[in-house]
């Protein structure tokens, strides 16, 4: 196990009238990539804030390779930001943008040119040195304010939805991009957002914040196979939700009316959630554990991979159910009956 | 390229400017020109010549006299720009919404009463038996007023006075559009205060400065009222030798080649400056 870079402990901020993040607990291994996800307003910014030092928390403590950060401005922390809106400096060209940081440090003139230069290598923009900011595209923008960021080598990297105002295709790429970079420079990332698929396709572990808590810290697979409370199964991925209203042994039933068996259940639950992706159409007799009932499809949604029908049960429930995109299925059509079936693993009560 | 139609409200529109630039600004400035080029000869009749324009060189008083005008006329801008941009700078970034247009209004109200309400203002203030001596008497400082009025203080002061809120303006709203974000960057990059100040608040608002500065020593340097009533004997101003041609000697060619002396003097030093601090007059309009 590699060893903590970060440690938050027991960590609060509280404003006048409102706490933004109540006793927070975690850590970050050196060399990860760690992503805080969450919905806007539950606290993640201002979370990051008070790791980078622009605001002072109220409670708790912040150590950084086992150092306290308590009572440390932000320009001598030992981590660097990149901002949501980049804040690239629209008066300086490429290169100056990127040594700034180094030119505080008063670091001399060839030091600087050459890790300038490499920084700029290695994010693929090199002969951009004397191009002026504002005439770069989004894409180039990102990596400039990451290169002007990663030039000061960090212990942490933190970066605050770097790829918000970027359009899908490019968002998409920098995903992809990010994550090589994390991994070729080996800086410790975290990652601030409220897009699950860059939270999951590009750390090594999230947490899931709500209402300035941690709700789970765990690797991407885990969070969304195992959520472990209510709002990560509704908040992480796509899921169908049912209210619970009783309990008889093992079966469940929802508001509507439609009964459900979940093998060892110990408790009454509130709520139910089946991904889309768990339902199996038309399963083969032979599959044990599995729960089966009959749908009516009420429209076919297509969106090529993530296709998904519409239908409902004979209680009046309606399901979204992945429809996968291949010749077996291929006739499928409006108002068809299927029998369809979920693993009781499947079924996530909480 | 499609061609531009221009209908009628266009041309009401567009008429009353061109009437205005015309007949009271270019024609009678045409008018100037010509007659700053006159001069008597012996025979006593105007004839065309460079006499008016080489008087200005030849007679010390006149071009020492300009030169005392510009430099006062920089030293007060860079003094406004001293005095202004920590008030710009709290306005826009320090104090909330909601107070700063209320005390930018506060700013703007010395503007309303015009500029010789304002230095009768200043006089009542800086006078013998004005607010500042007679406090100081009765504080027991001093005994006989100290001279305020009619020096080279009372005048800067009114120029500064009169001038401030034409560099506070173009300032402000450079500032505004300074992303907060920007300052944490650089704070977060290690820079302290004092670079956050000289290395990113003054580069970007650059053009504002430039164009305040512009304005502030247009105003100073062609102003007449201040040094007039405020200025001592010794301080002359350049204006008041143009008024001097005009009113008092009654040489009007004289007086209007003074006057497009100051105007291309001033435009030089101006472009000077521009081209000293590496800015481009067409970013200073933005």
């Amino acid at each position: 196990m590699s060893e903590k870079i970060l440690e938050i402990k027991n960590l609060s901020k509280r404003f006048a009238d409102f706490t933004a993040v109540e006793s927070v607990d975690f850590f970050v291994e050196e060399g990860g990539f760690f992503s805080i996800l969450g919905p806007s307003g539950c606290g993640k910014t201002t979370l990051l804030r008070m790791i980078s030092g622009f605001i002072e928390e109220s409670e708790g403590d912040i150590l950084i390779k086992g150092e306290s950060m308590k009572g440390i401005p932000p320009e001598e922390r030992p981590v660097n930001i990149v901002f949501q809106n980049l804040a690239l400096f629209p008066m300086m060209n490429v290169f100056e943008n990127v040594a700034f940081g180094l030119r505080r440090k008063k670091l001399d003139k060839k030091e600087i040119q050459e890790r300038v230069t490499d920084m700029l290598e290695r994010v693929g923009l090199s002969g951009f040195e004397k191009k002026k900011v504002t005439d770069l595209s989004g894409g180039q923008r990102q990596r400039v304010a990451i290169a002007r960021s990663l030039v000061m080598r960090p212990s942490i990297l933190l970066l605050d939805e770097p790829l918000g105002a970027l359009d899908r295709k490019l968002r998409e790429h920098m995903k992809i991009e990010l994550k090589l970079l994390q991994k070729e420079i080996g800086t410790t990332f975290i990652y601030i957002t409220h897009d699950q698929s860059e939270a999951l396709v590009m750390s090594d572990r999230v947490a899931v914040m709500n209402k300035g808590r941690f709700e789970q810290i765990d690797t991407p697979k885990n969070l969304y196979k195992n959520p472990q409370t209510a709002f990560v199964a509704g908040f992480v991925g796509e899921s169908n939700r049912f209210d619970i209203v009783k309990r008889d042994g093992e079966v469940i039933t929802t508001k509507s009316g439609w009964d459900v068996t979940k093998h060892g259940l110990d408790f009454t639950p509130k709520e139910l959630f089946v991904r889309p992706e768990a339902f199996i159409i038309d399963p083969a007799d032979e599959l044990e554990n599995i729960e089966r009932f009959d749908v009516k499809i009420k429209t076919i949604l297509f969106d090529g991979a993530n296709t998904k029908i519409s239908a409902s049960i004979d209680s009046g429930d309606e399901l979204l159910i992945s429809l996968p995109q291949n010749a077996k299925f291929e006739d499928l059509k409006e108002g068809d009956k299927v029998k369809v079936g979920i693993a009781h693993n499947d079924l996530k009560c909480y | 390229m499609e061609k531009k139609q221009f209908n009628i409200t266009f041309y009401l529109l567009v008429i009353p400017v061109l009437l205005w630039l015309v007949l009271l600004i270019v024609l009678p400035h045409i008018d100037l020109l010509i007659s700053s080029f006159k001069a008597d000869n012996d025979m006593g009749e105007k004839v065309f010549s460079f006499a008016n324009y080489m008087a200005f060189f030849e007679d010390s008083i006149y071009w020492r006299t300009f030169i005392n005008t510009a430099l006062y006329a920089i030293g007060v801008t860079i003094l406004a720009f001293v005095v202004t941009f920590p008030i710009a700078f709290y306005l826009t970034k320090v104090v909330s919404n909601k107070y700063a247009s209320f005390l930018t209004l506060l700013l703007l109200i010395p503007l309303w009463v015009g500029e010789l309400v304002t230095i009768y203002g200043w006089m009542i203030i800086l006078g013998d038996h004005g607010i500042i001596n007679e406090f100081l008497k009765y504080i027991g400082l001093i005994e006989k007023p100290i001279p305020l009025l009619y020096t080279d203080l009372s005048m800067t002061i009114g120029l500064l006075y009169m001038s401030m809120l034409f560099m506070i303006v173009p300032i402000m709203s450079t500032l505004e559009s300074l992303d907060d974000s920007l300052i944490e960057a650089a704070s977060d990059l290690g820079a302290s205060k004092w670079d956050i100040f000289t290395k990113i608040i003054i580069p970007y608002s650059m053009p504002g400065i430039t164009s305040g500065s512009i304005i502030v020593f247009m105003l100073v340097i062609g102003d007449y009222v201040a040094p007039n009533i405020l200025g001592g004997k010794s301080s002359l101003w350049f204006t008041e030798q143009i008024y001097n041609e005009f009113l008092s000697t009654f040489n009007w060619n004289e007086g209007a080649a003074f006057g497009f002396l100051l105007l291309f003097l001033s435009s030089a030093i101006v472009w000077i400056a521009l081209r000293l601090s590496g800015q481009k007059l067409e970013r200073v309009g933005q």
